[in-house]
């Protein structure tokens, strides 16, 4: 029994394992780009079942609901706009353009090199046939000599693990991967967070607009979902927040479930206008925050710098996932919604309302 | 092995046809009414069966209650997606397969 | 050849070809796809190497990285996705088509 146990494992991980490079190689060479984001997808839910393989159940949780979900909706999303070939879509830009005096910045005077002429040219790949050969050797190289040094790893040791169970009972939680990312290593979730906003920031400097028009009003049954859904969504981001704690879970798998919600919200949506939520730019900071005046308050009482005093560990571990869990929300709807929208300006009336289901059912 | 242990294998073990099914279907069916029609239904009666096996197998009752409810979310999002993706290609003009 | 093992040089292969698809292919969602599977094949590396403990459990360090390098992750790639509309937008001229390789 165990050794045929052990043989289906052994069976299970090798088609798992070449069931991802099919997958992988599938998705790159395919000249559907549809069809490579939807493969995309299905790798994402591979690739979890091999971290489940792995003993790696938070990161499971975290491909499943970013990695797979979130990342194919954008995918989605932005191959929509950059699909539209249609006449009355070109005439709406040219309109729009000659009312904002915006030109080109690629026009056809521009030098022969580069992306632009590219693009022009609607080449497929970028160098000739001989250089390709030669990246191709490259990489095969590279891919060669990084297996040879795989290969011959010496076993790990087991020091750092050994320090974090060691450490579990001052840390405050019971779950190693919350202990780590948010007492041991929290400077790094610290950092993380930053790096979240620095992209809201970006995208929102390229994409100024946080409007999102649809054009006919939903269909009643997309509201029964939404009705059904957006509760338990919520629900269930609030418990996966407070299960982490003891089990798989916490404020970055909490955050993309409650990012789900809203993008769910923001789909269904007659006319969606972010930039006249008042809650939005204090979501979107609230962790950033939070976790700074912990990281501060922390550095004036014990002395160093995200330093938290034993007893109250759990507690401060708790408030700083909960702001974070708000505020990776609060900036992947943004992201979706800025890689969405492809209206600059709102139309009038829209200014003080957020969400528009019906022309006559408004929802703040 | 107990009986309820027995029983639960044997349950997901009966699911690996209807997946199969689905998924089958999924490539050989004509045109998208039919897919989503094989999709919908294999997969979520395989998955109810993966949940009962699940649930006679869970040591504790709140885990069985879980199985149940995710099974349920699945069964609205999956139904209602369904519903949507038919919609959108009526929308768009796509004809149902007619057997020539 | 241990679990652990397999997934790593899964992994590197992964690497690889992304690494190839992005310096190849001249269209920009390609390019961002080929990106977030080199990243996936790191991902695997590291969360493998983290199982070759000695012990039952793996080693949680790796892992709370991989978490983290997963968020940012997809919000580069939303920021890359965002441009990518932005120079479809204001180009002007045709947009980014997509040819079947010849």
């Amino acid at each position: 029994m165990e050794n045929s146990l052990n043989y289906a494992a052994i069976a299970f991980d090798g088609v798992l394992a070449l069931v991802l490079l099919v997958l992988a190689w599938q998705l790159l060479r395919s000249p559907n780009l549809f069809k490579a984001i939807v493969l995309f997808i299905s790798f994402g839910l591979m690739l979890s079942l091999a971290w489940i393989r792995l003993k790696a159940i938070d990161i499971a949780l975290a491909e499943a609901a970013i990695g797979a979900g979130l990342t194919g909706a954008l995918f989605l999303t932005a191959l929509d706009r950059l699909q539209r070939r249609e006449e009355n879509d070109r005439e709406e830009q040219d309109a729009r353009w000659k009312s904002q005096e915006k030109k080109p910045i690629i026009t056809t005077e521009a030098s022969d090199q580069g992306l632009a002429a590219m693009i022009r040219k609607n080449k497929n790949h970028f160098f000739s046939r001989p250089l390709q050969t030669i990246a191709a050797i490259s990489v095969l190289a590279l891919t060669c000599i990084l297996g040879w040094t795989v290969w011959t790893l010496p076993p790990f040791s087991d020091q750092m693990s050994a320090l974090v169970s060691s450490n579990m009972p001052i840390s405050g939680v019971e779950n190693p991967v919350t202990a780590v990312l948010l007492n041991f290593r929290g400077y790094d979730t610290l950092l993380e967070i930053g790096v979240l906003l620095l992209a809201a920031v970006g995208v929102i400097s390229v994409a100024p607009s946080a409007v999102m028009r649809t054009g006919s009003s939903p269909s009643p049954i997309l509201l029964l979902l939404i009705r059904l859904l957006l509760p338990f969504i919520i629900l269930v981001s609030g418990y996966i927040l407070w299960i982490g704690k003891y089990a798989p879970g916490g404020a970055f798998q909490a955050g993309a479930v409650l990012a789900a919600g809203g993008i769910l919200l923001a789909t269904a949506a007659v006319r969606f206008n972010l930039s006249a939520s008042k809650a939005m730019p204090l979501a979107t900071g609230i962790g950033l925050l939070i976790f700074l005046l912990v990281a501060l308050a922390t550095m004036i009482i014990c002395g160093n710098y995200l330093q938290y005093p034993v007893a109250l560990a759990g507690t401060l571990i708790l408030v700083i996932e909960a702001a974070a869990t708000l505020s990776i929300a609060a900036v992947l709807v943004r992201l979706f919604v800025g890689v969405k929208s492809d209206t600059d300006n709102p139309a009038p009336g829209e200014d003080s309302q957020t969400l528009i289901f019906e022309e006559e059912n408004t929802i703040k | 092995m107990s009986l309820t242990d027995l029983l639960g294998t044997f349950l997901i073990v009966l699911a690996i046809p209807f997946f199969w099914g689905g998924s089958l279907g999924l490539l050989r069916f004509p045109d998208i009414y039919t897919r989503l029609h094989a999709l919908t239904k294999a997969d979520n009666l395989g998955l109810g069966l993966v949940v009962a096996g699940s649930i006679l197998m869970s040591k504790e009752w709140t885990v069985g209650v879980k199985l149940l409810l995710i099974w349920l979310a699945v069964l609205v999002a999956s139904t209602i997606s369904c519903y949507l993706i038919a919609n959108a290609a009526r929308k768009r003009k796509i004809n149902p397969w007619k057997i020539p | 050849m241990n679990i652990p093992l397999l997934y790593e040089l899964v992994g590197v292969i992964l690497l690889g070809m992304g690494l190839y698809s992005l310096v190849v292919y001249s269209h920009p969602v390609r390019k961002i796809l080929a990106l977030n599977v080199s990243g996936a094949g790191v991902f695997l590396f590291l969360v493998a190497a983290a199982d070759r403990t000695s012990g039952p459990l793996p080693d949680p360090v790796p892992h709370a990285m991989v978490l983290t390098g997963i968020v940012v992750a997809v919000s580069a790639t939303a920021l890359a996705l965002a441009l990518a509309c932005r120079i479809h937008q204001v180009s002007g001229t045709a947009p980014l088509t997509d040819n079947e390789p010849e």
